[in-house]
């Protein structure tokens, strides 16, 4: 069972989540060509090991909420508001994605 | 790319159920468990193991149903059988021998339709074809609709299914009642049963017994099963596969195919392919065995499961995947819960029934809930990937086309829609509607 700890709501169980997709994919709306749009839309790293991601608290506080977790044993390293920087415990070499 | 007939290593007397120099082909018959239940003479190996070649012409990442399928007929149907299946575990240990081992080609666009029932006529031949009992129960399947929405989808695919010449209507709750007395097809349950979609060649099968019986029949052919292999990486040269580094040593190939599913996405990084691909995990389940009473194939996407009944008498469930993406094989106890109270939902009476066991496989979900086949922006790296919740279902087919694009080099019109660049051209081959439970 997956529990993630809100930072407004503490430790809660996945099933009040919705998963919110991959971090750190943009477009540029007004800009982007058919392959960029193809990039954002259809691309995605699906890596096996630790992804930043980002979660909707659809049954909670329903605010979104920002993670890193590992895809093997769904262990998760931190947990963080949307739009605040990923906390320096992670080493970029170890996410390898 | 194209290796015809050129490949040397095929014996001479090599086809079905053939030997590999001077082994006796192990043929299974009735007679012969009679002989040697009187002689009680041992049954020859099924597969055997290799050393590690230098070089191969083709080699296959992932030994479940696709992989050796894809072997087996590029063997059988092109004579190529300098071919290596690498497995980093063991054969049918992923997908293919995790799945609910559903098998129709009810599907909602002609391009899938076609194909799926492609499989499903290679699947009413393969027990013949490989000398192996696979135990297909074409037992009929039952799609059920609990809303006018979901009937709406049901009528389409059945006028979809028909003009492909396919077996397949839409039934109302009565009849539905009278094929499985089971149901509860009153209109006081919580979701009412209005119809279905029924689709009489749709049934079961044994999948581990396609499993190996595709891996012997290719290893009789010649073709080399290596598991415990795991490929470390893939070596290219100008845009060109030329080979793969694995836990045993490196091979040189000119062909990778990646048939890997779940896994699909570590190998496509290997060669810096970007896929369309998440991985979900799909959880399943299976009761204590009961008398047989269940004599079709359920499916409800509203309630999200599905169950049939085994030869020994179990159920099994399946649902929709989990909803986040992972490579994490662990159950939960929210799909078990979710799971009995769907299930109850519709066939009240199995409720003191005991769950056995539950377990989780992997998918690749793609954005049109269609696979992915064919060629990469790497010459040489083919991929057969993209099988979400409905691989085991197109094995032979998948097997048969992508040994026809190895052995041609020509994309067979079959496969042609289920292309890579689809993402890029916009010609998405959409079975949200059709290819699972639950989406």
């Amino acid at each position: 069972m997956l529990v993630i700890d809100c930072p407004y709501c503490g430790p809660r169980n996945s099933t009040e989540f919705r998963h919110a997709g991959e971090a750190g994919k943009s477009r540029d709306v007004a800009n982007s060509t058919p392959a960029e749009w193809r990039r954002y839309l259809y691309e995605f790293n699906n890596p096996l090991g630790w992804v930043r991601e980002h979660w909707f608290h659809s049954s909670g506080c329903r605010r979104y909420i920002s993670s890193e977790r590992h895809t093997g044993n769904n262990e998760v390293r931190w947990v963080v508001p949307f739009g605040t920087p990923a906390p320096s415990t992670t080493s970029d070499k170890e996410t390898g994605a | 790319m194209a290796l015809g007939n050129a490949s040397t290593s095929r014996t001479p007397t090599a086809s079905v159920g053939g030997a590999r120099k001077g082994s006796r082909p192990a043929r299974y018959s009735a007679f012969d468990i009679f002989r040697r239940g009187v002689t009680h003479a041992d049954w020859p190996r099924s597969f055997n193991e290799h050393e590690l070649k230098k070089s191969y012409d083709v080699v296959i990442i992932g030994a479940g149903v696709h992989g050796l399928a894809c072997a087996y007929y590029l063997a059988k149907n092109h004579g190529i059988t300098n071919v290596a299946v690498i497995e980093k575990a063991y054969m049918g240990g992923g997908g293919s021998g995790r799945n609910t081992a559903i098998i129709r080609s009810n599907y909602l666009t002609p391009e899938g339709v076609r194909f799926y029932d492609r499989s499903v006529k290679l699947y009413e031949d393969l027990a013949v074809d490989l000398n192996y009992n696979v135990m297909f129960s074409q037992r009929g399947h039952l799609t059920l609709a609990h809303n006018d929405a979901s009937l709406r989808t049901m009528h389409w695919r059945a006028e979809v299914n028909k003009l492909q010449g396919i077996n397949s209507s839409v039934i109302d709750a009565k009849e539905v009642g009278k094929i499985v007395p089971y149901l509860d097809v009153t209109d006081h349950a919580r979701y009412p049963i209005l119809g279905a979609l029924y689709h009489p060649p749709g049934g079961i099968i044994r999948h581990d017994a396609v499993n190996w019986g595709y891996a012997r029949a290719a290893g009789h052919l010649g073709v080399e099963i290596h598991q415990q292999t795991e490929v470390l990486g893939i070596e290219t040269a100008g845009g060109k596969v030329t080979g793969v580094r694995t836990s045993r040593g490196n091979i040189s190939a000119p062909i990778v195919v990646n048939c890997t599913a779940g896994w699909a996405s570590t190998i496509c990084d290997m060669v810096d392919v970007k896929m369309p691909l998440v991985t979900h995990p799909l959880q399943a389940a299976v009761t204590e065995p009961v008398k047989v009473f269940l004599p079709a194939v359920i499916v409800s996407g509203s309630l999200h499961v599905y169950v049939s009944q085994t030869d020994r008498g179990e159920l099994v469930f399946g649902a929709s995947v989990d909803p986040y993406p992972s490579y994490s094989l662990r159950g939960s106890l929210e799909f078990t819960e979710g799971l009995a109270t769907h299930i109850l939902e519709l066939i009240p009476s199995i409720g003191s029934l005991k769950l056995l066991r539950q377990w989780a496989g992997l998918c690749d979900m793609t954005p049109d809930y269609s696979p992915i086949m064919g060629i990469t922006p790497v010459e040489g790296f083919l991929v057969d990937v993209g099988w979400g919740t409905y691989g085991f279902k197109a094995g032979p087919v998948s097997g048969e086309q992508m040994a026809q694009l190895v052995a041609t080099g020509r994309t067979p019109e079959l496969i042609a829609a289920f292309d890579l660049a689809r993402f890029a051209d916009g010609r998405l081959v959409g079975e949200k509607g059709a290819a699972s439970v639950g989406h």
